[in-house]
């Protein structure tokens, strides 16, 4: 064994080549994320929202607000290995606690792929009393819940743009180290797509709309 | 940079971007931490910092900063830390690799949970992978364990 750091998601699968295999298979597939609109320019609203949808159930956003107690991974946002749960405050089960692997910083990028990324605050989920999903949820039911304080964790719109625009977990979405896709809207076109909706009196889609 | 392991300050001169685990066994010799996938998959590389299981494969060295670094090594002096004798009389070990991993997630799980039940232990261990498939053994030296520690208390 050297004793530089470690380069490429091959190194060290001697061990669990199987588990190693479907890591670094699944971490670099899966569908594009929900189209955004092109604009944000549309005085509507309701459009400006679609573009805050289109970031929020990006897999950067969806894996950590998951439906079910199992956060997803991955680009493709399968089930996060190891059975890792939610736990009682978000932050992992007792023992295996999110910060068991998710560090402070992403780790180098000489690190490779398919390395637990981390971030300044710590790594964590919604705790249970609010789970904020947004995995598999329509337009309308997505807008619905954000702006509700009783299922946001008691957020008011001031609340949800320091978590969009300031949050360093948040904003780790758009850096989200080696070998993972960033969130496909920028991150200053997200944050004023969010404004937009909450100046204009936070607006959901009709119904209708939501059923596509 | 100094590095607080197992109770004793030590000077590492070693890259910042190098694992901890290198560290710990090819800087400092301590090779009761073992190297399993390097990407923190398996749990084999667990210590603990600050009390928290920790995979050490994945974390810089440079990010551990003063915090205080436990090993497989620093549990006990003489093997007489509840999960260690735990795992003794239940024969958990059958290779024998991931073991050390096993024992400092279990250890770390029950100083956070005395008494975790069934459920819990499985959570918590879920990390740690044992080829030799030695589960049922696992969870009844967790369980062991946790009655030493009860005892003793």
């Amino acid at each position: 064994m050297t004793m530089r750091a470690p380069r490429g998601a091959a190194r060290g699968c001697w061990l669990f080549t199987s588990a190693c295999l479907i890591v670094a298979c699944s971490h670099t597939q899966g569908p594009a994320a929900a189209a955004a609109p092109t604009t944000t320019a549309a005085s509507d609203p309701v459009v400006a929202f679609e573009t805050v949808r289109a970031v929020l159930q990006s897999p950067r956003c969806v894996n950590c607000h998951p439906t079910g107690d199992q956060p997803t991974q991955g680009d493709d946002s399968h089930l996060h290995q190891q059975f890792v749960q939610r736990g009682p405050e978000g932050r992992g089960a007792t023992g295996l606690a999110c910060a068991t692997c998710h560090g402070k910083a992403n780790p180098p990028d000489s690190y490779g792929e398919h390395m637990p990324p981390g971030v300044s605050t710590d790594w964590r989920l919604p705790p249970p009393e609010h789970k904020m999903v947004f995995a598999g949820l329509s337009s309308r039911a997505l807008c619905l819940q954000i702006k509700d304080r009783k299922q946001n964790g008691g957020k008011d719109m001031a609340g949800l743009l320091h978590h969009i625009a300031d949050d360093p977990l948040t904003r780790w979405g758009w850096s989200p180290g080696y070998g993972r896709k960033p969130v496909p809207v920028p991150h200053d076109e997200f944050v004023r797509a969010f404004k937009q909706w909450a100046d204009a009196g936070a607006p959901c889609p009709p119904a209708r709309v939501a059923q596509h | 940079m100094r590095l607080n392991v197992n109770g004793t300050e030590r000077q590492v001169d070693a890259p910042d971007d190098m694992p901890l685990l290198w560290v710990l066994r090819d800087v400092l010799g301590l090779t009761g931490t073992k190297f399993g996938c390097g990407m923190a998959q398996c749990g084999a590389c667990t210590v603990h910092i600050e009390g928290q299981a920790v995979r050490s494969c994945v974390l810089p060295v440079s990010a551990v900063g003063n915090r205080m670094v436990t090993t497989i090594e620093g549990l006990s002096s003489d093997g007489s830390h509840p999960v260690q004798r735990a795992w003794a009389e239940q024969d958990v070990v059958q290779c024998g690799y991931c073991q050390p991993g096993q024992i400092m997630s279990a250890a770390a799980l029950l100083a956070q949970n005395p008494e975790p039940t069934d459920q819990e232990i499985d959570l918590a261990m879920a990390g740690n992978i044992c080829r030799c498939g030695t589960y049922q053994r696992i969870r009844e030296a967790v369980r062991s364990a946790a009655s030493k520690r009860r005892a003793e208390r």
